[in-house]
């Protein structure tokens, strides 16, 4: 049987979120955890802030310097978007990429510390393993991710808006 | 500026950030993750070592595994 798909882009260009109770509060309390994460130096944390220069410690920090409040902030803005917004039957674009943002930095971590690999399935976690809850929600928010970004893209020129835009020496 | 493989991000999300970011076309994205995802690793923008980082610092914020490349 399928499932209702949870997120639909309508007419006018918002999302509605058809998210049954049950699986809103699963998600409830998942953007506070990503903030009380963010307050650590928990080793997940090296996927969601990764070196731009891995070989280079100087020029690393010089990067972190730079760029690393802003990515913070951004994912902070992201998850109070997502808890205010969690009971909503309906997103506009910008509270749906704070939910895509937030949700894809849930799945990064729980990935991470479950060691997903390429050949990772649901029978790597059978339900007598201890992990097997985290491996449920991960798969879980891959499935709406995967609604979320279908919904977006659909917003998207798929001819692209030209060469240019991603190469700003050639202007 | 380098894109990793990582088993964790979809492929549709991956695609629709180059899209998005880059204004690349749905074939050229799509490509790339490809690219990206068999070959482990794909040059996905270049240009002065401004706009890399900055590229590189975008792609971090959408969560992609982005290096800047050693020349």
């Amino acid at each position: 049987m399928a499932l209702k798909p949870r997120i639909r882009r309508t007419r006018k260009g918002t999302f509605a979120l058809n998210i049954p109770r049950e699986e809103r509060d699963a998600l409830r309390s998942l953007p506070g955890q990503l903030r009380d994460l963010l307050a650590t130096d928990d080793p997940a944390l090296e996927r969601l802030f990764p070196p731009a220069y891995p070989a280079d410690p100087h020029a690393q920090a010089d990067f972190a310097s730079v760029t690393h409040d802003d990515l913070r902030s951004g994912k902070l803005t992201s998850i109070e978007v997502m808890e205010r917004t969690i009971d909503a039957d309906r997103l506009d674009e910008e509270q749906l990429l704070a939910w895509l943002g937030s949700i894809n930095d849930l799945r990064l971590v729980f990935g991470t510390r479950l060691g997903v690999t390429e050949e990772t399935d649901e029978r790597s976690f059978p339900p007598e393993d201890p992990r097997a809850f985290a491996f449920a929600l991960y798969a879980y928010l891959g499935w709406l991710e995967e609604q979320a970004v279908e919904a977006l893209a659909a917003g998207i020129d798929p001819r692209g808006i030209g060469p240019q835009s991603g190469d700003f020496e050639a202007r | 500026m380098i894109v990793w493989n990582d088993p964790i991000n979809l492929m549709s999300y991956v695609t629709y950030v180059f899209q998005k970011l880059f204004g690349y076309s749905r074939e050229k994205a799509a490509k790339l993750m490809m690219d990206v995802h068999v070959k482990g690793k794909a040059v996905v923008s270049s240009g002065s070592r401004e706009k890399a980082e900055w590229d590189v610092s975008r792609l971090h914020a959408h969560g992609l595994w982005a290096t800047m490349e050693r020349s």
